[in-house]
């Protein structure tokens, strides 16, 4: 062993207690920054990934981000529906595969009802292809059932586990709001209520708080409403619903998929030019980018503030060596008298900080996996996130040398200044 | 003795025509014509304390360049080096003894011994050489010097004065130096101990065959070496043949 390398290691061992400390800062600055990094990441995959395998996403027009927003993450309202005419025009285009209505509008102690049809369990993906998934129950019943039926919910993952909701459970839908707890809330279907036959599992998209029912169901609900209110004076009890034709009047958006995807762009031209209606077709995948570049500056700022949090503790390091070197200049100057050249001061102190920054982005790396692995059953049961525990990304590589050549930066300014006082200094040091 | 002398046939040093002056100082501080140790020599340099003492060491040490003249140790003239080869040549041939803080503290006994080694390659060569190891060559000397075995495996902040200047003495001997320079390495011992290490000192510089250098400004030390001289009067003589000429 080099004795520079022997002194640098029983150096730090006399001083453990800073040098653990120092290491321990550095650790997690380190683990935050990697932390920050990881978790941006994938917080944009699972965006991205909040619908895939939809090739387009229908809707009155409006720009592409409202449409998205309003349709996938149910942020904000149509501001026009589609009618039922278009739906079938655009389902019947030789091109699509499926397409699968959604009606908005309606909410549940402040979730988003959604009316759809059974297709969408079958045909909605998120993540990398990732269906939904039943934690309990399955699908309400389709555009056939029965009367008695007709009334069933399927309830996302937050929604059962906020309100202790189970399989059996009768819900009141409120017309409108959806804007949160708080938000404008109107009447209530208080006459009709839905009972729980599915909750879905976690899938961190907008589904977990979403409250699924049946387009007909919500049809069914609304038959003795008009103009957003109940028409006073007429009373149609649940059993006589089915006397009326559910079949919907209009929906506020359609997820279609296509038979290829090459075709994707010719079909979006025909829906933007339909002349029944003026419709908006947006590819979610471009929308969900474009959507990202707007919030994707909040993770930005996030990681410029670890990165300064690796600066500070990268300067607590050197603050900490630097401090140390008044009371070692004496040791420095022994190590002159035994033959130890100005170069090799200057290796010693630019190992003694490097060996400290190493061992924080070492344990900082630890810490980071240490809790990946700890944490990552409960975010998957809570949160439908899968953490990533693979080796670091090439984006985390690269912040990891960026730290490694900041602390190589670091560590030369004590060392350049044991350098210069043991030039001066020599084998005595005159006080 | 004579086995020694044979081995460093040449003088341990050999100063002559030296004139230094610190960067920015006016004059000269130290102005020596001549000064040479014998191989094996051991001699007192009486100098109070302000008469160049501490530059003398490092001149000797090749830790700074005289302005003129040239500096011999063990017959290499140490202006010849370049700075990274004289630092090894103090490393393998002149072994140090300060008035205090001589050890890493947070090293043991043994490894701030054996420190000297460390940079030492000609002096684990000349170990090697003898048939020992840096570690039993540690041992033999701390025993002579009468440091007992527990007491080398303790680090050395816990050491009194008296045993670091041991460990010291150890550390400047080991590997056969040869020249060994010792500053007041006596000033922070009891007075009936000091003498007591001057005559170990002595005792182990004829063992290895080293030459001393015995600065101290205690006159009254001076009493078991070769040779006596007064630094004071060395650099007079010089400073004023600098202004004769």
């Amino acid at each position: 062993m080099s004795p520079v390398f022997m002194l640098s290691l029983r150096s730090i061992a006399n001083r453990r207690l800073s040098a653990a400390l120092t290491v321990v800062a550095v650790a997690l600055a380190v683990a935050l920054l990697l932390g920050v990094e990881r978790l941006r990441n994938d917080a944009r995959a699972g965006f991205a990934q909040t619908i895939s395998a939809t090739d387009l996403v229908v809707g009155a027009r409006s720009g592409p981000v409202q449409l998205l927003l309003y349709s996938v993450f149910h942020i904000g309202d149509a501001t026009a529906n589609l009618s039922w005419a278009s739906i079938e025009h655009v389902a019947a285009l030789p091109q699509v595969k499926w397409l699968v209505p959604l009606a908005l509008g309606d909410s549940h102690r402040g979730h988003r009802v959604v009316g759809t049809t059974t297709d969408f369990f079958a045909q909605y993906r998120h993540g990398e292809g990732r269906s939904l998934v039943f934690a309990a129950g399955g699908p309400f019943a389709g555009a056939t059932a029965r009367v008695e039926d007709l009334f069933q919910t399927v309830i996302g993952a937050e929604v059962a586990a906020r309100h202790g909701y189970r399989l059996g459970e009768r819900i009141v839908l409120s017309h409108g709001g959806g804007a949160g707890e708080g938000g404008a809330r109107f009447a209530e279907h208080a006459d009709k209520p839905f009972t729980v036959v599915g909750i879905l599992a976690p899938s961190a998209t907008p589904l977990d708080r979403a409250v699924l029912v049946s387009l007909e169901g919500l049809e069914a609900i609304h038959v003795d409403w008009h103009g957003g209110a109940p028409i006073p004076g007429l009373k149609i009890t649940p059993e006589q619903v089915r006397k009326f034709d559910l079949r919907p009047k209009s929906v506020t958006a359609a997820l279609v998929g296509l038979h290829s995807r090459s075709a994707v762009f010719r079909v979006q031209r025909q829906i933007n030019a339909y002349a029944g209606e003026p419709l908006t077709a947006i590819l979610p995948g471009a929308t969900l980018q474009q959507l990202w570049d707007l919030v994707g500056i909040a993770e930005r700022a996030l990681l410029a503030v670890s990165a300064l949090v690796v600066v500070v503790g990268l300067t607590g390091m050197v603050a900490v060596v630097l401090a140390s070197l008044g009371e070692r200049r004496r040791e420095l100057a022994i190590l002159r008298a035994l033959g130890a050249s100005p170069r090799e001061v200057f290796a010693l102190l630019a190992l003694e900080s490097l060996l400290l920054a190493t061992a924080g982005i070492a344990l900082g790396l630890g810490l980071l996996y240490g809790a990946g692995a700890a944490l990552a059953p409960w975010l998957a049961a809570q949160h439908g996130l899968q953490p990533s525990l693979g080796w670091p990304a090439a984006g985390e590589w690269r912040l990891l040398g960026a730290v490694l050549a900041a602390s190589l930066v670091a560590s030369l300014l004590p060392a350049l200044r044991a350098y210069r006082q043991s030039l001066a200094d020599g084998m005595t040091v005159r006080t | 003795m004579s086995a020694a002398v044979r081995a460093h046939p040449t003088p341990a040093v050999r100063i002559s025509g030296l004139r230094y002056r610190w960067p920015g100082s006016a004059q000269d501080c130290l102005a020596i014509d001549a000064l040479q140790l014998g191989a094996g020599e051991r001699v007192f340099l009486r100098g109070p304390s302000g008469s160049g003492k501490t530059t003398l060491l490092s001149l000797v040490g090749g830790v700074i360049l005289p302005q003129a003249g040239t500096v011999e140790v063990g017959g290499q003239a140490l202006g010849a080096l370049s700075a990274g080869a004289r630092d090894r040549f103090r490393a393998d041939h002149v072994g140090f003894v300060f008035q205090l803080f001589n050890l890493l503290p947070w090293l043991s006994a043994r490894d701030n011994i054996l420190l000297a080694c460390r940079f030492a390659p000609q002096r684990r060569a000349r170990i090697a050489a003898a048939g020992s190891t840096p570690a039993a060559e540690a041992a033999r000397l701390a025993a002579r010097l009468d440091l007992g075995v527990e007491l080398l495996e303790r680090p050395a902040m816990q050491l009194s004065v008296g045993q670091q200047q041991r460990v010291a003495a150890a550390r400047a001997l080991i590997g056969r130096p040869g020249l060994v320079v010792a500053d007041e390495p006596t000033s922070a011992l009891d007075a009936d101990r000091q003498q007591a290490f001057i005559d170990l000192l002595l005792d182990e510089c004829a063992a290895v065959g080293a030459a001393l250098l015995f600065v101290s400004h205690d006159q009254r030390l001076a009493a078991h070496f070769d040779r006596v001289l007064d630094l004071g009067a060395l650099v007079r003589a010089g400073l004023a043949a600098e202004d004769a000429r």
